[in-house]
């Protein structure tokens, strides 16, 4: 049996409400689907006495709709709205692919986009019970000095391991975050830093409310990849979204990004030397696919930080990477 | 050499629970309130405050499904916007905070028999014998009751799909698949009777027949 600590609960009633409550009580975190903070905090990874629930405000944020040229999804989406949702497999079948890999049924029932997106990094040395994590002497992300992980490692590695971020960054989304001193739109893919610790860019009395995805990228050929040991429940071992731009069956513009190494989802560099490559036969595309495969191989390091043999994340990623352009370019 | 390093200075084991709270719960067709402390789970109010023990605590971090139950918006026009099915979804009780879950109908294992007795779903499960420990079964139950109110005939991998956040240890899930497919009137139980289990060597006790223990 796992206990909470103690928890005042708060229920706004609106967006400025939520916000001014994360303004006025220090320490304050967000409670939405509760899928990823409530087993934290269960296991004591974080040090607060209040929770602003957003159930009250799902009404104001359960939507997707489009307007000005985007595709627009509410924060409080549950991941298995994202996953039916007729436009989004019509206009971005990757993203609803992305969303219906998530967890289990229930999980997907509960979860949020926004909750996906916030998801906390995850690392074999942080999600244990506290009694585990003192008998090891703690780690960087809460209480300790030492990662266990890289060692004599500064900065935390824990992964982040939400599946629907390196498709939505491939697709080019961008994030909505209010807070009671107004709001901004930032590219996700700038939303995320390279810091296990809090890897997201969202200040403490801000709330990340929608994502936007650009209609123009529904041209996109797109894929999304991951890799897991079971078939429902587990986190990735490894996960990519990859968008492919086709001209004249040539490709034109290309990104792939790939998520569960370490703390942000990472955009596979020196993509451009891709562009041109016909792409107009099975062969061509396979050829793509490999030579994509090695990029991504070279630059992404698997860590531990994930109970899933790194030499084999290793070993697997070019051939996911391949498969998925096959899938984008295929089907 | 590092271990206790930054050993936090708060006590968390034994943190005693000071505040209570009265939540207001809607349970199968119930209102009803219960005092908890501020950060209970919905399935300690069950269980603890309310004596709803058919809901079962497994790993109690959200991965096994035992304490599955399901759950709509108690807002009408809410449940209709989210495309609730009559008794809702499956969401996991360990997970959810009971302040949290005030606004919500909730339907657990107790209140899946109607006035004409078990639900289809519970009678298949007995008839089928789908079960061994039994332990996953309520949640098990309240899983495909919901996947057979939005979809009544399921495909295999559907069904397949739709268990998937149910982790049962025993059964190896193929009287499990068969019970939701009797259940859903599409095949008949491979056993025309119920399996009953044999009384282990030197125990001399009365039977119980599985379907006393499948509510």
């Amino acid at each position: 049996m796992l206990t909470l600590p103690m928890l005042a609960v708060h229920q706004p009633k609106s967006v400025d409400e939520a916000v001014a409550l994360l303004r006025d009580i220090p320490g304050a975190r967000l409670l939405a689907g509760g899928t990823d903070i409530v087993p934290n905090l269960k296991y004591g990874m974080y040090e607060t006495g209040n929770l602003v629930a957003l159930r009250g405000i799902s009404r104001e944020l359960r939507y997707i709709r489009e307007e000005e040229s985007e595709l627009r999804i509410g924060a409080m989406c549950s991941v298995d709205q994202l996953a039916n949702h007729a436009r989004v497999i019509e206009l971005f079948p990757s993203l609803a692919d992305a969303a219906s890999q998530i967890a289990g049924p229930q999980l997907r029932r509960m979860g949020t986009v926004g909750g996906n997106l916030c998801l906390d990094t995850r690392c074999v040395y942080i999600n244990q019970s506290h009694f585990w994590r003192s008998a090891l002497g703690y780690c960087l992300k809460k209480d300790g000095t030492v990662c266990h992980v890289v060692k004599g490692g500064q900065r935390c590695v824990a992964a982040a391991s939400n599946d629907t971020a390196p498709i939505l960054v491939a697709l080019g989304a961008m994030v909505r975050l209010v807070s009671p001193r107004g709001e901004r739109i930032i590219p996700l893919d700038d939303f995320y830093i390279a810091d296990g610790v809090k890897n997201t860019q969202l200040a403490r009395d801000e709330l990340l409310v929608e994502a936007r995805i650009p209609l123009a990228a529904a041209r996109l050929r797109q894929a999304y990849g991951k890799l897991r040991l079971r078939q429902a429940i587990d986190f990735p071992a490894l996960n990519f979204g990859v968008t492919i731009s086709v001209e004249e069956q040539k490709v034109a513009a290309l990104r792939l990004c790939v998520g569960a190494l370490a703390a942000r989802p990472a955009l596979v560099r020196h993509v451009d030397e891709l562009r041109g490559r016909p792409v107009s036969t099975p062969e061509e595309i396979r050829a793509l696919g490999q030579e994509l495969g090695l990029r991504a191989q070279r630059q992404c390091k698997p860590l531990t930080n994930i109970g899933v043999d790194p030499e084999w994340r290793r070993e697997i990623l070019p051939v996911l990477v391949r498969r998925g352009v096959e899938r984008a370019l295929l089907s | 050499m590092n271990r206790g390093a930054g050993r936090p200075n708060h006590q968390r084991v034994s943190a005693p629970s000071q505040t209570q709270v009265l939540v207001t719960l809607h349970i199968n067709g119930e209102t009803q309130s219960v005092a908890v402390s501020s950060q209970a789970t919905l399935l300690e109010a069950l269980r603890d405050g309310l004596g709803l023990t058919g809901t079962k605590q497994g790993c109690d971090k959200g991965d096994c499904g035992a304490c599955t139950v399901l759950a709509r918006p108690l807002d009408e026009n809410a449940a209709r916007a989210s495309g609730s099915s009559s008794r809702g979804e499956p969401i996991l009780s360990c997970i959810t905070l009971a302040q949290d879950a005030q606004g919500l109908a909730l339907t657990t294992i107790e209140g899946l028999a109607g006035a004409q007795g078990l639900d289809s779903i519970q009678r298949a499960f007995a008839d089928c014998g789908a079960l061994q420990c039994g332990f996953c079964q309520p949640g098990m139950m309240l899983s495909a009751r919901a996947l057979l109110d939005s979809n009544p005939q399921p495909s295999l991998p559907q069904i397949q799909a739709a268990l998937s956040g149910n982790l049962c240890r025993c059964t190896g899930y193929t009287k499990i698949y068969e019970a939701v497919q009797v259940a859903a009137g599409m095949r008949m139980p491979s056993h025309a009777r119920p399996v009953r289990s044999e009384p282990a060597p030197g125990v001399d006790g009365p039977r119980v027949e599985v379907k006393e223990i499948a509510t």
